[in-house]
């Protein structure tokens, strides 16, 4: 589903990813962990093709395309979906707006006709009623003056309403109380079937206990220095970071 | 398209819908200004000695007067000699009686302009009073219309039919000498709408007029007069377009608008005159006077108004506030691109005791425009309790646009509340990020963040020009990110 090899990628003249080589089949769920400032954004923000991050060398196939000569929005609807480690607001445009413009974008892409708006808002509210979330989130501005954790909840609600086949979600975990946890992995786990694929950023090998993954990787300087499974990031846990970059050192 | 590796950057416009041209045949008087000329416009519209004697007394007191000079703008002088001051459509002298004798090119017009005249007029019950360059083409509805005792028909026409009505409210709200371009439009003035609503008559349908300035060279002048009696209700549209000229094209309306006792006016425009290209050439100057007065106790008007066309505007929809319990509101959204520039906002004069007066001001610039808001708003000494609300705020596209803020008070009365507040924002690289993230064109996601700003002045419009204000923002903004 995604193929990287050997990315470069820089922000401000300043080289951020270095060789990054990573493989995702569909069905998938990979975790990317890391030391504060390795790249795991950097990552994220070049594969969703954000401005400002340039892309030096290597490649990136999605389904065999070539990602890296997409417009964002066309990723979007091919079906690549980043949930953001810091989400933006947007005033006076209601949730509710935005996600029927969004899922309008991605059923016309699929040549589908466009939800009317009754079917749409029960659609939408049903989503929020998995994720605990109150209705009347809806009609307010995107992301105007909700909480961290709302904040994150609703970009888990915005990849339930989507229905993308890869999922990046950058440290979705953070921020969030035990329940919201909780509920937001159950979100990720309803989301996973064999078509679909997750890759998760995240510090804490907790969230790894909701949802399990099959690789655990370990990028840092800009590349991935180890691949292991579930039992990688215990040991993390146990032993920190140094180790894996003496290891790396060393080869 | 957007990439990766653009973020929001000014690009090149998009082609202005409304920039044809009508080939119909036209009388249009030599350029440039003087008694003689002024004589040859009212004679053609069969004016009555007194109203030829108003126009010349204008044109003595605009001659002695110079164009204002503190606005933010710049451009350069106009030559008032270089302008014809009248121009109509030849087929005019036989004037058609009904919609089935305008011509059918100039009806094809308004259709080309979305605006077609039978359906819109049966479908949404609108009547309409359609003005090109500077007659009035059409007004439908009008029998319908009389039965309830409304007029609403040409000023031309009001001048011989209704003299006793015009001779009492002409001028009575913007004086000739108010200010320059208001003493030109006295004085020249062609043609424009005239609305009377009786004591107690709520308007049973939305009277709308479409300008369109289409003559090369020629300077449209329109007036428009509405007076809504004791206990009366009226909602007014306005629409305005013209066709794209290399030249700029002078455009100096004056609107009068007086609410007696318990009278209610709503005004609402949509003004897209060509804006000039993305180069700055071309476009119309839009020097314009608009005034209501709420004469009587408990009287309200609301100017609602979104502007998105001009290479020049210079415009203050304003509400003198002398009743007492009265009511003034504004709500504007202003759009600048490429080099456009507006000075818009508003006055509210506070006389009567308890009047209250709400502004709402939305900016948004893009490219190399500059957007200003200025707005005034007095309190007089007997204006006891009188309370403002303003809110003013910008919204800035790309890094090359300017937006500008000046709110004047003058508060002379310590038992009243005046409230400011004003906000700057950006469309963010971020914000359109995630729009796109979600699958949202760059284009359309702009469009949903400024149509969100615009949002309360969106929703005070009525309700088909509220679509059509979305879908001119939409298309005035086209090329507006990379
Ligand atoms: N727009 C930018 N301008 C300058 N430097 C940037 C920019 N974006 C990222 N960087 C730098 O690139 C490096 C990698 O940042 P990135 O956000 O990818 O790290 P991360 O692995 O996600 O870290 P964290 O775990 O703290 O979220 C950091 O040193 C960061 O400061
Ligand atoms: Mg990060």
């Amino acid at each position: 589903m995604l193929t990287i090899k050997n990315l470069t990628a820089q922000v401000d003249g300043k080289k951020i990813l270095n060789g990054l080589n990573l493989q995702v089949k569909p069905g998938e769920v990979h975790a990317i962990m890391g030391p504060n400032g390795s790249g795991k954004s950097t990552l994220a923000n070049v594969l969703a093709g954000r401005a400002g991050y340039e892309v030096t060398g290597g490649e990136a196939l999605f389904e065999g395309k070539n990602l890296l000569e997409l417009s964002p929005d066309v990723r979007a609807r091919e079906g690549l979906f980043l949930a953001f480690q810091y989400p933006v607001e947007i005033p006076g445009v209601t949730n509710l707006q935005f996600l029927k413009a969004a899922v309008d974008a991605m059923r016309h892409h699929r040549g589908q006709t466009p939800l009317d708006a009754s079917a749409f808002m029960r659609l939408a509210r049903e989503k929020c009623k998995g994720l605990a979330l109150n209705p009347d989130f809806l009609k307010r501005g995107v992301n105007e003056g909700f909480s961290g954790g709302e904040k994150k909840r609703n970009e888990i609600l915005q990849m339930a309403l989507l229905e993308p086949k890869l999922a990046l979600l950058d440290e979705t975990d953070s921020g969030l109380d035990i329940d919201a946890l909780q509920i937001a992995a159950e979100g990720v786990n309803a989301f996973r079937s064999p078509e679909r694929a997750v890759v998760l950023i995240t510090h804490y090998q907790r969230l790894l206990d909701y949802i399990v993954p099959d690789y655990v990787h370990v990028l840092a300087q800009g590349r991935i220095i180890k691949s292991g499974t579930r039992e990688l990031a215990l040991e993390l846990e146990d032993k920190g970071y140094s180790w894996v970059l003496e290891e790396a050192k060393a080869s | 398209m957007a990439n990766a590796s653009e973020p929001i950057a000014d690009l090149i416009g998009r082609e202005y819908a409304a920039g044809f041209v009508t080939n119909i045949e036209s009388e249009t008087i030599p350029p440039g200004l003087n008694e003689d000329v002024i004589a040859t416009i009212s004679a053609k519209k069969n004016e009555p000695q007194w109203m030829l004697d108003w126009r010349l007394e204008a044109y003595r007191t605009w001659r002695a007067m110079t164009p204002p000079e503190w606005a933010h703008l710049k451009h350069p002088p106009v030559d008032f000699d270089a302008i014809s001051y009248y121009s109509a459509p030849k087929s005019q002298k036989n004037r058609p009686k009904s919609l089935d004798e305008v011509d059918p090119e100039l009806l094809a017009t308004y259709e080309k302009l979305g605006i077609p005249l039978h359906e819109r007029a049966a479908l949404a019950g609108v009547a309409v009073d359609v003005v090109f360059d500077s007659v009035s083409v059409a007004t439908t509805f009008r029998e319908e219309l009389g039965k309830v005792g409304v007029i609403f028909c040409p000023i031309s026409e009001a001048i011989r039919e209704y003299p006793e009505l015009v001779k009492e409210y002409l001028g009575s709200v913007v004086p000739v000498r108010d200010n320059f371009y208001a003493a030109l439009n006295s004085a020249v003035f062609s043609d424009g709408s005239f609305v009377y609503i009786p004591k107690g008559v709520r308007c049973p349908m939305e009277l709308s007029t479409y300008f369109r300035i289409n003559e090369q060279n020629t300077g449209q002048f329109e007036r428009t007069l509405i007076i809504c009696d004791d206990d009366a209700y009226v909602s007014y549209l306005e629409g305005c377009t013209a066709p794209k000229r290399d030249e700029n094209q002078l455009h100096a309306a004056v609107v009068e608008l007086v609410a007696r006792n318990n009278a209610q006016i709503k005004y609402s425009t949509v003004q897209n005159w060509y804006p000039g290209d993305e180069n700055g050439d071309g476009g119309i100057y839009n020097f314009v006077t608009k005034r209501g007065l709420c004469a009587g106790v408990n009287s309200k008007i609301s100017w609602t108004q979104v502007e998105t066309g001009s290479a020049i505007t210079w415009k203050y929809p304003s509400v003198v506030l002398r009743g007492d319990n009265s009511v003034g509101e504004f709500y504007s959204v202003a759009l600048t691109h490429h080099f456009q520039q507006a000075d818009t906002g508003t006055k509210m004069i506070h006389m009567g005791k308890n009047t209250r007066s709400t502004i709402v001001s939305k900016g948004i610039s893009a490219g190399r425009s500059q957007n200003t808001y200025r707005g005034l708003v007095r309190v007089s000494p007997n204006a006891v309790g009188a309370r403002n609300y303003t809110q003013c705020d910008s919204l800035l596209i790309g890094d090359k646009c300017g937006a500008h803020t000046f709110p004047y008070i003058e508060n002379r009365n310590s038992d009243s509340i005046v409230e400011h507040e004003a906000t700057t924002s950006k469309v963010s690289d971020d914000q359109l990020f995630l729009c796109q993230q979600r699958g949202i064109d760059a284009e359309k996601a702009v469009s949903m963040i400024v149509n969100g700003f615009c949002k309360e002045v969106f929703r005070e419009l009525p309700m088909e020009f509220a679509v059509e204000a979305g879908k001119l923002l939409e298309v005035s903004l086209e090329g507006a990110v990379g």
